[in-house]
């Protein structure tokens, strides 16, 4: 497939004919991509698409199966991150590479002096170092730590370790999915600048909004193969998301219900870590039923404690947590299955499921007790197994029986397992952990119709995630983690992305702009 | 060449893999053998009929292969719930100096009473033994490779102690041994004129009833929940503690049990070399028998008749019959990588 964009500046990377198999998953087939300078190229697909196995392909950390990389003309060896770098590739991992305990000059410098030289040119390094961070408006403090930055910070500096390095080509993997709206909008501000230079940025994304704001040139990727590049500027959000995912896709709408009475909560909740640094620090919350409430912000800001919280793991320290207006006392997990919360975990992988064990044995791990399962000690396997056939059918989870190892099972299916053994049971609250991180577009508005039927059904749902769109969409109030506190809960349809980007940020001041002075005498803003 | 991972092993390739590391390992110890200038097929000839080859040689290794069960069993239920007991050698010990103190004579009971009292005494010994590195794994986080290990000898010394001191037979014509213990708390024997015990029934029983726990029960379930992934069995809201505690109480009771079998059945007393290493060999067997209770039960006929047969062979050749620690030695390392092949695909390029 040729790029539409004929004639124009110098091609600087082409791609021909890259495959990658690993096992019987076809990663990349037969993929040709061409970029030019000063051009943004956005890598746009769904998860498990094939984005950072073509990148990591064109920077060596894994080398194709068939298909040639040419750099600035001349073709780049297979499988040797070195030659990438020598040619004028930088890559931004999505986890980043950098070194906490060495300053920002230290992690920029190292590996680009020969190891047999006495003493390394500090000043030299700063001054390029510096050069460098004025020309792109990219701020950074050369003797700070890097443990000590912030994550915009680090990627900043990660940025300027491949310009450092005379890049020519900057892949970026997924470079907003750490940052604020606000601190995403800066990033995009340096490509710009970075293009305007002559450079050429590859971007991967599972955004939309991210490749309109910032790309020239849109490839999208599905299940390995590469469906579509067009000029950003000759399309559009439904189009892109179709060729995404391979059919139509509508957004969840919750139809608007009045809230109930309270089923969750929280009065001056503290919670400490183990070195005494508070992880929630006197909050209160009240998620009532028919009402799905939202917790933003940048993740370390105390969603983890206060999911760890509603799920009986750990206890707070002082303040009070109630359900359904009694208060808790001891909660541990198998209380508040008791009670009746049903618990979507964060991490599926490692807290949701037990990989090496059945279906039909992770959907009962909940309710082993109850005698339906279960008889003086005993396991009643046929009555556990048929319930699993149910549910499996009820939740659409795709595998081939209650007897199949988890492990084998697709995220979204795990995620639908998931679901159907906590909902199964009518929750009256349901706390949801990123219910959708990492999962296809297709089951992302599966566990969003059910989350919004559960809230139909009289549940109420807590909905923390780090995806501002998804909480839009689907909360009917929002609340802001910010070290540890929470904002008061702010109707869904008052406000802005930008809005929560600056509350996310820590400008609490601006609460007063979207709230009544009444509303806020009782809360705590800063 | 590189390895990719199964997405499922198939059944056959699973019993398949211990049989090809055994063969592996018999094939590896064979230029061993042809290095002392034995005839290697003779010698393994030799080595096959004192294990199997007379009605003696065939009680000869149920024998042997008793408490081998017993302690592949302690490995097997622990390495489930990654509770790594490495000192199933000491629990043995402890569950034997139970067996003479409790059946030396301080109680007057009927055999029926007497013997089961004394084999749960062991198995109490044996359990208490690994509570403590246990308790010290989730509380602190102690690593209890090191913590069982090192118990090994505490407990040998803690031996050699009480055989010298309080323990020592008076009768004993000053030999470190104990007294021996009453003669009903002593195991049956299966066959007249043999040294084979009751003590097979009961690690046959065990391995049995163990395999229907694992599978059938709560118990079960909750073990390998534990075992795969703690974090998940705490948040489905498992008492991940308690079961650890359990497990450790199981495991090293199983161990202790293997001693106090083995002064009932087999010795009548307590010496310091009641046990050729069989907590260490336990661990061999569970890993041969893939942690299955049942397997276990091959896993331990399989060492035990190594060793028996060693012993035959070595009467009649030129090859002493460490051969048979070697080989051993040599089936666990081919079973490790036998266990990665039946995990992973090998491909080339």
């Amino acid at each position: 497939m040729s790029s539409p964009l004929k004639g124009g500046p110098e091609v600087v990377l082409r791609l021909a004919g890259i495959s990658k198999r690993f096992g019987p998953l076809l990663a990349n087939d037969d993929i040709s991509l061409t970029l030019r300078a000063g051009e943004v190229l956005a890598l746009l697909g769904e998860n498990g698409a094939g984005k950072t196995t073509l990148m990591n392909i064109l920077f060596g950390h894994y080398v194709a199966d068939e298909g040639t990389i040419e750099a600035f003309g001349r073709p780049l060896p297979p499988g040797s991150p070195r030659a990438a770098l020598e040619a004028g590739i930088g890559m931004v991992h999505q986890h980043f590479t950098l070194a906490d305990n060495l300053s920002v000059l230290d992690n920029i410098a190292v590996g680009t002096e020969s190891l047999w030289r006495w003493r390394s040119d500090r000043s030299a390094a700063r001054r390029r170092l510096l050069d460098l961070s004025q020309r792109f408006g990219l701020e950074v403090r050369p003797d700070a730590l890097v443990g000590d930055l912030s994550v915009g910070e680090r990627q900043r500096a990660e940025i300027l370790k491949a310009l450092y390095r005379d890049a020519r080509i900057l892949i970026l993997d997924e470079p907003t999915a750490v940052l604020t709206p606000q601190e995403s909008a800066g990033l995009f501000e340096t490509l710009r600048k970075l293009t305007a230079d002559g450079l050429a940025v590859v971007f991967i994304s599972h955004k939309m909004n991210e490749v309109f704001a910032a790309s020239d040139t849109v490839a999208v990727l599905r299940a390995g193969k590469l469906v579509a590049t067009h000029a950003t500027a000759s399309t559009d959000r439904a189009k892109l998301a179709e060729l995404m995912v391979g059919r139509s896709v509508k957004p969840p709408a919750p139809t608007p219900l009045s809230p109930g009475e309270p089923v969750l909560e929280l009065a001056g909740v503290t919670v400490a870590s183990d070195h005494g640094r508070p992880l929630l620090d006197g909050v209160d919350l009240t998620v009532r039923r028919h009402q799905v409430v939202g917790i933003a912000g940048v993740s370390g800001n105390g969603q983890t404690a206060l999911a760890e919280l509603v799920s009986g793991l750990i206890r707070p320290d002082s303040g009070r947590l109630s359900l359904k207006g009694s208060v808790v006392e001891h909660g541990d997990p198998a209380d508040m299955v008791r009670r009746g919360v049903a618990r979507i975990p964060e991490d599926r992988h490692s807290a949701g499921l037990v990989g090496a064990m059945a279906v039909w044995e992770n959907l009962i791990a909940e309710r082993y007790h109850d005698h339906a399962f279960s008889r003086f000690g005993v396991l009643r396997r046929g009555a556990a197994r048929s319930y699993a056939r149910k549910v499996i059918e009820e939740f659409d989870v795709r595998c081939p029986g209650p007897d199949a190892r988890t492990q084998l099972l697709s995220g979204g299916n795990m995620q639908k397992l998931i679901l159907g053994r906590t909902l199964a049971h009518g929750p009256d609250l349901i706390l949801a952990s990123q219910p959708t991180r990492g999962l296809d577009i297709g089951a992302v508005s599966y566990v969003h119709s059910r989350l919004l039927d559960a809230r139909s059904a009289g549940a109420g749902v807590l909905l923390i995630s780090e995806d501002l769109d998804e909480i839009l969409a689907l909360a009917d109030c929002v609340t802001v983690a910010y070290h540890g506190r929470l904002t008061p809960l702010l109707p869904h349809d008052r406000v802005s992305v930008s809005q929560l980007g600056l509350l996310m940020a820590g400008h609490w001041d601006i609460l007063r702009d979207i709230l009544p002075e009444t509303q806020l005498e009782h809360g705590d803003a800063a | 060449m590189r390895l990719e991972p199964r997405t499922d092993t198939p059944l056959a390739l699973r019993l398949l893999a211990p049989v090809g590391a055994v063969v592996a390992a018999l094939a590896l110890c064979a230029l061993l053998v042809a290095w002392t200038g034995a005839p290697v097929l003779r010698a393994y000839g030799l080595l096959f009929e004192g294990a199997v080859g007379s009605r003696f040689a065939l009680t000869e290794t149920l024998t042997r292969a008793t408490p081998l069960i017993l302690t592949g069993l302690a490995a097997a239920v622990a390495f489930r719930a990654k509770l790594w007991n490495i000192g199933a050698e000491g629990q043995l010990y402890m569950g034997a100096l139970a067996a003479v103190v409790v059946g030396g004579g301080m109680l007057d009971l009927p055999a029926w009473a007497l013997i089961p009292v004394v084999m749960i005494a062991g198995m109490a010994a044996g359990g208490v033994t690994l509570l403590g590195p246990a308790m010290l794994k989730v509380r602190f986080g102690v690593d209890e490779v090191v913590t069982t290990l090192l118990l090994n000898f505490v407990v040998l010394l803690l031996v050699s102690m009480l055989l010298e001191g309080p323990l020592k037979d008076p009768m004993g014509m000053g030999w470190p041994q104990s007294a021996p213990v009453a003669e009903a708390a002593e195991l049956p024997k299966l066959v007249e004129r043999t040294r084979l015990h009751a003590g097979l029934t009961i690690a046959l029983g065990l391995s049995v009833l163990l395999w229907l726990v694992d599978t059938r029960t709560i118990w079960g379930y909750e073990n390998r929940a534990v075992g795969a992934n703690p974090r998940a069995a705490a948040f489905a809201g498992m008492p991940v503690t308690r079961i650890m505690l359990r497990t450790a109480l199981l495991s090293g009771g199983l161990a202790g049990l293997a001693g106090a079998a083995e002064v009932c059945g087999l010795k009548g007393y307590l010496t310091l070399d009641l046990s050729p290493g069989f907590g260490y060999s336990g661990i061999v067997v569970a890993m041969l028998a893939q942690l299955h209770p049942i397997g276990v039960v091959g896993a331990a006929l399989f060492i035990a008749g190594i060793f028996v047969g060693a012993d035959a062979m070595s009467r009649a050749m030129p090859v002493p019959n460490y051969i048979a620690d070697v080989l051993v030695a040599a089936s666990l390392l081919c079973m490790l990588v036998a266990g990665l092949l039946a995990r992973y695909r090998l491909r080339r390029g």
